[in-house]
């Protein structure tokens, strides 16, 4: 028993670790004093200033607009990566294919975006492709590290999949692309949605790979951050930050909570189905006879 | 067009386009090995370049004259790593951090993921989240955040004088102490997540049989819990570790002068100094640093995936 109480501290504690900094963050700016330090009483107006702030603006639309593509692209690819993953269990290059999938998530970002800036300067010398570095080559990059997250999250929905559901399909004449579509989609479609929301946080945070493959005007918010960050704690700055951890948090909470949503209503239909069959079974039926 | 020319038509089509199977495997396959695998041969290559007033900033390795291929490789960039002491520190400072770190990682995080595994359902859900919602918050955001408490002026400090633990603030922003914190804090839950994963798994009948035969709990915890979270305590560290060894963004906001890391100097060599062949030569040692590493997480995924299924 002691044990257990000292794990439960230790959680407790690691949460407190973890929430404090971000609670004193987002109270601080909402400090009226310019002062980062100094309390000087509640007030908005670093908010506000921030409207004004066009550069700032641009950059944020610049990674609304690259987080939006990646979340669509990640989750494509993703799915894909991880549909091999499971179902596809011999192939050739099997053992390669899961080391490209999954060695992504740990690779330090310094390595993938300088090897990635190469290789797109090899390729505009060699095929005049791309022109100038912006948005679609950071959006490659994030796509390349996001795909894997995603990869991993729907490959343990796939696993703890019932197969015998997609088998009965195919009994049943479908080919397997229709199987694909009207089965297996329908029933991941949960992390398919958490992959989503992921790659989608996961692009609006990166500073190292778009600052390494982003051109010139192609500025995005991360990078204005620090910037800024570089030179002190700024008050303005603890406006941005905690915008984008309201964004983040409220992102989180919906995937988290339509997923468990979902995860309920199937389970529910399962059990429903379940007793339908079960009390059917168990009709007796002396009264025709 | 009749059926039949229809009919051979659809045949040859089908002979030309690649299979459905061989399309699932290839789109993935292709796309991460022209943007995540080529990619290294390309740093490879331009390591044993020579830095050039040009566009791009280095020289070509190859030139074809006279049907003569010459090949050029430059050790210049390796025989500099290993010649300048700020290099091989900044490795040596790299792997120092991120081993303490994971230690520290790991001390904290296994009771955390223990705590949660021992929960309610449905508290476990919510301690999961609790978790993972700031794996998804910029970390360039949470650094930040540490900046303000941890300077001279900051909260901690002022705590720490309020309560008269100290007289003048202690210095902590921009040393190495501010590295470590923000590392644990930054890391802490890629350490949690996957030693949740595998603890909630566990067989609680093998701790029951080892308590009925007078284990103690302490003895069954190590004897039994640690064992069988091995591949969890692997897959945790690795997410920790490998990333930590190249991080920029921490030591760059958190340590001071002093803080070597590897991926701060490649960082500098490459947006500072404009030196890309000693930007990929770093990148080269570094991956050759960490491949042992980055194959140890990909075997401990593949059997966790196999214990799954």
């Amino acid at each position: 028993m002691k044990r257990f109480s000292f794990s439960t501290l230790m959680l407790v504690l690691g949460l407190l670790f973890i929430y404090l900094p971000m609670l004193i963050l987002v109270i601080y700016s909402f400090n009226a004093s310019k002062l980062v330090t100094v309390w000087g009483g509640w007030s908005l107006k670093w908010y506000l200033g921030l409207l004004d702030n066009t550069q700032l603006m641009g950059s944020v639309a610049r990674s609304l607009e690259i987080a939006c593509y990646t979340a669509v692209a990640a989750v494509a690819l993703g799915t894909l990566a991880a549909f091999v993953l499971t179902r596809v269990t011999r192939f050739k290059g099997r053992t390669l294919f899961g080391g490209l999938v999954t060695a992504p998530l740990v690779m330090p970002e310094v390595i993938t975006g300088l090897s990635l800036l190469l290789l797109f300067v090899a390729m505009a010398q060699m095929i005049g492709w791309p022109m100038e570095r912006g948005i679609v080559t950071i959006w490659i990059a994030h796509t390349t590290f996001c795909a894997a997250y995603v990869a991993v999250v729907v490959s343990a929905r796939l696993r703890e999949l019932d197969l015998s559901i997609e088998e009965a399909a195919m009994d049943l004449g479908a080919r397997p692309l229709k199987v694909f579509f009207l089965i297996t989609i329908p029933m991941i479609a949960p992390s398919l949605a958490a992959g989503g929301m992921m790659a989608f946080a996961l692009s609006l945070d990166d500073l190292v790979l778009a600052s390494f493959v982003s051109g010139p005007g192609s500025t995005t918010l991360p990078m204005e951050v620090f910037s800024a960050v570089r030179l002190g704690v700024k008050p303005e700055i603890n406006a941005v930050a905690s915008l984008i951890l309201l964004a983040v948090s409220v992102v989180t909470f919906m995937v988290w909570y339509f997923s468990r949503k979902a995860e309920m209503n199937r389970k529910r239909a399962i059990q429903e189905a379940m007793d339908q069959t079960a009390s059917e079974a168990w009709q007796p039926q002396p009264q025709q006879s | 067009m009749s059926t039949s020319t229809m009919s051979t038509f659809n045949q040859a089509l089908i002979r030309v386009l690649p299979s459905g199977r061989k399309l699932v495997i290839g789109i993935p396959f292709l796309w991460l090995f022209l943007f995540f695998m080529l990619p290294f041969f390309l740093v490879m290559k331009i390591s044993f370049s020579e830095a050039a007033v040009s566009i791009p900033p280095y020289s070509e390795i190859y030139n074809f004259v006279d049907q003569k291929l010459q090949v050029l490789l430059n050790l210049g960039n390796y025989s500099l790593l290993a010649a300048d002491d700020l290099y091989i520190s900044a490795y040596l400072g790299s792997l120092k951090i991120a081993l303490l770190s994971t230690l520290m990682c790991l001390l904290i995080g296994f009771p955390m993921a223990y705590g949660i595994s021992k929960t309610r359902k449905e508290m476990q859900n919510v301690l999961l989240l609790l978790i993972m919602m700031p794996t998804w918050t910029a970390i360039l955001i949470r650094v930040y955040a540490w900046m303000g408490i941890l300077s001279n002026n900051g909260l901690l400090n002022a705590f720490l004088m309020w309560s008269g633990l100290t007289s003048s603030p202690i210095e902590i922003l921009n040393t190495n102490t501010a590295v470590y914190i923000g590392v644990v804090y930054a890391y802490l839950p890629f350490m949690v997540l996957p030693l949740y994963a595998n603890l909630v798994k566990h067989d609680q009948s093998l701790l029951e049989a080892a308590s009925d035969l007078g284990s103690s709990n302490f003895n069954s915890f190590w004897k039994i819990t640690v064992p069988l979270a091995k591949n969890g305590i692997i897959a945790g560290s690795m997410l920790v570790f490998i990333p930590v060894v190249g991080e920029f963004v921490i030591p760059e906001l958190l340590g001071g002068p002093e803080t070597l890391m590897i991926g701060r100097v490649l960082w500098q060599e490459f947006f500072n100094n404009r030196d890309w062949p000693v930007a990929s030569a770093l990148a080269v040692v570094m991956l050759a640093i960490l491949i042992i590493p980055i194959l140890l997480f990909n075997r401990s995924q593949a059997k966790e995936m196999e214990a799954r299924a």
